[in-house]
C-alpha cells in the first residue's frame, strides 16, 4: 500500500489555481521531499492531503482512507507541522504538549508529555510560554508535538526554515530515524541539501507536478551539461558568456563559475570560446540539484504573474 | 473511542480554553469589571416620557361620564385603550404579562355618584416596573379626568365635579428607576460580554494560526464549538452573579420573584448569546471584524429591546424589530420575574421566544462548521 496515492489534485481560490491536476504519490517509509518556488502550492497540497481543504477535483487516498470520505480518520494517523508556528502562544510548552496528547486520546497524557519533554531538553523550561521560545526552538516544539501520537504519515511544511545548521542536522536525523521505523514522511524544503537527504523528490511550480524521482532521475531528466570556469578571469568570461547561445545559467561559487546548458553542443563552443579569451581554466562538472530547478524555475511562469505576462 | 464526540477531546479544548482566559488578565479584568463599571454608569437613570401606552379599562358602564373621561385620557397621548370592558382579573394577567401598562378601573355606577354629587373613584394602576414609562402619564392624570368630568356636568349642573382618583403604583410602588434599570442591566451586560468574547475567542484562532492545526489534529468541529462555547456559558455565570449580588447589596433592588425560574431563563438567554458570538466567528475573517460585528449587533438590540427606552412607548416599526433581539423577550422575562414575581405561566411568551432563538441560532451555528480551511 502506497502512503499517499492522489491522483489529478485540483485547488482553486478564486479563479486562480493554485495546484494544477497533480498526481503524486509516496510508498511507505519514505522521506519523499517537496520542493518548488514560493507561491508554487506546496503548503496548498499538503493541506489538501490532510484534509484541511477540499480538493475541486481529483481523488486519491492517504494511509489507505479515501481523501474525501475518510477526512477525520486520516487527521487520526498524520502528523502535520505547518509551515508557521501555529501552537498557542499564550500556553506554555508542557501545556501545549498536554493539549495535543489529550486531544489525541494518549494515556496517559503525563507520560507522553513528560518523555517528550525529557527527548527535547525542555524540561526545566517547561512552564515558558511557547511564544518566547526562539524561531528555531518553536519548530523543535511542533516537531515533537506532532510525533507524539506516532503518526504513520508526517507531514512538514518547511519545518526547518530559520533553524541552524547543528539542529538542522540533528531535525534531520531524526526525520531519517523516524522513517527507518516505518513512518513515512513527506517534507517540503527551499533547501537543496535537505532534498539531497531524501528518498525521492517531487518539484512543483506554479501548481503543476514537473518533476518526481530520486535526485539522480530527477538530475538526469533535467538533461543538462554544466562547466566549472576557474581562474583570474572568471569574472570577465562571465560577462562575455552571458551573451552567448546555449548557455542558460550562469552562477558563481566562490573563485570558480558554473555554465549551465541545455545544448552540449552549443555550450561547449562558448565555453572553449571563453577559455581562449580570458585567463579561466575550463572542465566539465557535475550539474547539480539547484541548477536543474533553477533551469524549472526560469523555464515556467509564475502564478502570480498577470495573465498577458504568462505567455512570455 | 468514538469518532464523532469524545470527552477526553472535549476536556483538552475547555481545559486549553480556560488556561488562556485566565492567563489573559485584561478579559479575565473585562469579565469582572465591565459589569461593575456598567452598573455605576446606568445606576443613574435615564428618564424618558412616552406615549400611547397600552392601558385596559376595567367597567360595565358606558354612560356619558365614563365615555368623557376615557376620552379625555386618550386625548393626553398618553393612553391608549387596547382591551376595554374586560374583567378585573383579566386586566391583571395582562399587566403581569407587560402587555398592558395600565388599568383604569370605573366604578359601575359612576353616573349614578356624580349626579347625586357623591364622590366617586377611579382607581388608576400603573405598572412601575418601569417608572419612566409610568410617570408622566400618572402625573397627568388625575387633573385630565377631573376636567373632563366638570365639562360632562357643564350642561348639566353648576357644582364643582368631586372625583377620588387612587393611583396604585404596582410592583415598585416607590416608582424607583434603579429596579428597571438593575435587572435590565444584567440582560444588556451578558449580552455585550458575552457576544463579543465568544466572536473572538473563535477568530483569534483563525487571526494567529492556530485554526489549522486544530483542524489539522482529530477534534471534530461540535468538539470544538462545544470547547469554545462552554467556557463562556461560565465566564456568563460569573458575571450573573456579581450583577444580582450587586442589585441586591447596592441597589437593594426587591426580588419577588422565582429565581430557579429566572436561572433557567438567564441559561437559555446566554446560550443564545453565545451562539450568536459563534455564528459571528464563523463569518468574521479577523478579530477586529468579529468586534464590530459584535457591536453592530449590541447597539440597535439596545435601544429597541426596551432597555434605553420604554419598549411600549416606542413606534410600532421600532417594537417590531425590537422583537427579533433575544434581549428584548430577556428583560420582560427578568423584570417580570424579579419585580412582579410572575410564574412560568406569565412568563411562557418570552421563555418560549428565547428557546426559539436558541434552537435556530443551534441550527445556523451547525450549518456553519468549519471543517476545513476554504
Ligand atoms: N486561502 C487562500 N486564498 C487565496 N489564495 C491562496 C490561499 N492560500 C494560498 N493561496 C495562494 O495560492 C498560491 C500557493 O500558495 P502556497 O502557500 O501553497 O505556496 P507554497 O508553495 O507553500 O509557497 P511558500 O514556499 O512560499 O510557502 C499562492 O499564490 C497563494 O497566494
Ligand atoms: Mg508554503
Amino acid at each position: 500500500m502506497k502512503a499517499i496515492d492522489v491522483r489529478n489534485l485540483v485547488k482553486r481560490f478564486g479563479d486562480k489555481t493554485v495546484v494544477d491536476n497533480v498526481t503524486l504519490s509516496v510508498e511507505e517509509g519514505e522521506i519523499s521531499g517537496f520542493l518548488g518556488p514560493n507561491g508554487s502550492g506546496k503548503t496548498t497540497t499538503i493541506r489538501v492531503m490532510c484534509g484541511l481543504l477540499t480538493p475541486d477535483a481529483g481523488e486519491g487516498s492517504v494511509l489507505g482512507y479515501d481523501l474525501h470520505a475518510d477526512q477525520l480518520k486520516i487527521k487520526r494517523q498524520v502528523g502535520y507541522m505547518t509551515q508557521k508556528f501555529s501552537f498557542y502562544t499564550d500556553l506554555t510548552i508542557e501545556e501545549n504538549l498536554y493539549f495535543v496528547a489529550r486531544l489525541y486520546g494518549l494515556s496517559p497524557a503525563r507520560t507522553y508529555v513528560r518523555d517528550t519533554l525529557d527527548k527535547l531538553g525542555l524540561t526545566s523550561r517547561r512552564h515558558q510560554l511557547a511564544g518566547l521560545l526562539s524561531g528555531g526552538w518553536k519548530q523543535r516544539l511542533a516537531l515533537a508535538a506532532c510525533i507524539m501520537h506516532k503518526p504513520k504519515l508526517l507531514l512538514l511544511d518547511e519545518p526547518t526554515a530559520g533553524v541552524d545548521p547543528k539542529a538542522r542536522r540533528e531535525f534531520w536525523d531524526e526525520i531519517h530515524d523516524l522513517a527507518a521505523g516505518g513512518m513515512t514522511v513527506m517534507v517540503s524544503t527551499h533547501y537543496m541539501d535537505e532534498a539531497e537527504r531524501c528518498h525521492r523528490i517531487n518539484y512543483i511550480a506554479y501548481g503543476k507536478l514537473l518533476t518526481s524521482g530520486t535526485v539522480d532521475e530527477v538530475v538526469a531528466q533535467a538533461g543538462l551539461h554544466t562547466f566549472i570556469l576557474s581562474g583570474k578571469g572568471a569574472q570577465s568570461a562571465s560577462r562575455m558568456l552571458q551573451a552567448e547561445n546555449g548557455v542558460d545559467q550562469i552562477a558563481p561559487f566562490g573563485n570558480s563559475l558554473h555554465v549551465v546548458g541545455k545544448n552540449k553542443a552549443l555550450l561547449e563552443t562558448a565555453v572553449n570560446k571563453a577559455s581562449h579569451q580570458f585567463d579561466v581554466r575550463c572542465e566539465p562538472g557535475q550539474t547539480t540539484l539547484e541548477d536543474v530547478f533553477i533551469q524549472y524555475m526560469s523555464g515556467s511562469t509564475d502564478n502570480m504573474a498577470e495573465p498577458e505576462l504568462e505567455g512570455k | 473511542m468514538n469518532h464523532l464526540f469524545s470527552f477526553s477531546r472535549l476536556f483538552a479544548l475547555l481545559a486549553k480554553e480556560m488556561t488562556q482566559m485566565m492567563r489573559d488578565r485584561i478579559t479575565f479584568g473585562m469579565m469582572i469589571g465591565i459589569p461593575l463599571v456598567q452598573l455605576a454608569l446606568f445606576g443613574f437613570a435615564i428618564n424618558t416620557d412616552p406615549k400611547q401606552l397600552p392601558a385596559a379599562l376595567v367597567t360595565t358602564s358606558q354612560d356619558q361620564f365614563t365615555r368623557a373621561i376615557v376620552s379625555a385620557l386618550e386625548v393626553t397621548n398618553y393612553y391608549r385603550f387596547d382591551y376595554v370592558g374586560i374583567s378585573a382579573k383579566d386586566a391583571d394577567e395582562l399587566m403581569l404579562e407587560g402587555k398592558v401598562s395600565f388599568i383604569v378601573t370605573i366604578p359601575a355606577d359612576l353616573s349614578k355618584r356624580v349626579l347625586r354629587g357623591d364622590e366617586p373613584q377611579i382607581l388608576i394602576e400603573a405598572d412601575a416596573s418601569d417608572p419612566s414609562a409610568s410617570s408622566g402619564a400618572v402625573s397627568t392624570l388625575s387633573t385630565v379626568a377631573k376636567q373632563a368630568l366638570t365639562r360632562a356636568l357643564g350642561t348639566q349642573s353648576q357644582q364643582d365635579s368631586q372625583l377620588d382618583i387612587v393611583v396604585h403604583r404596582r410592583y415598585n410602588p416607590e416608582g424607583i428607576s434603579q429596579y428597571n434599570i438593575v435587572p435590565g442591566l444584567l440582560g444588556v451586560i451578558l449580552q455585550l460580554v458575552m457576544v463579543m468574547m465568544t466572536a473572538m475567542a473563535l477568530t483569534r484562532e483563525v487571526e494567529r494560526g492556530t485554526m489549522e492545526n486544530l483542524l489539522a489534529m482529530p477534534a471534530t468541529p461540535f468538539e470544538i464549538m462545544l470547547g469554545k462555547i462552554l467556557p463562556y456559558l461560565g465566564v456568563g455565570a460569573v458575571q450573573v452573579i456579581v450583577i444580582l449580588v450587586a442589585a441586591k447589596m447596592v441597589f437593594h433592588v426587591p426580588f419577588v420573584g422565582s429565581l430557579a425560574l429566572l436561572i433557567s431563563g438567564i441559561l437559555v438567554f446566554i446560550s443564545s448569546l453565545v451562539l450568536i458570538g459563534y455564528f459571528i466567528s464563523t463569518v468574521a475573517g479577523s478579530q477586529m471584524q468579529a468586534m464590530q460585528m459584535s457591536f453592530f449587533f449590541f447597539l440597535p438590540s439596545l435601544m429597541l429591546s426596551g432597555f434605553m427606552f420604554p419598549f411600549k412607548g416606542m413606534p410600532y416599526w421600532a417594537q417590531m424589530i425590537g422583537e427579533i433581539f433575544p434581549l428584548t423577550h430577556f428583560l420582560r422575562l427578568v423584570r417580570g420575574v424579579m419585580l412582579k414575581g410572575a410564574d412560568l405561566e406569565a412568563m411562557r411568551s418570552p421563555m418560549l421566544a428565547l428557546m426559539g432563538f436558541t434552537i435556530i441560532l443551534v441550527i445556523l451555528s451547525l450549518a456553519r462548521f468549519r471543517k476545513t480551511l476554504d
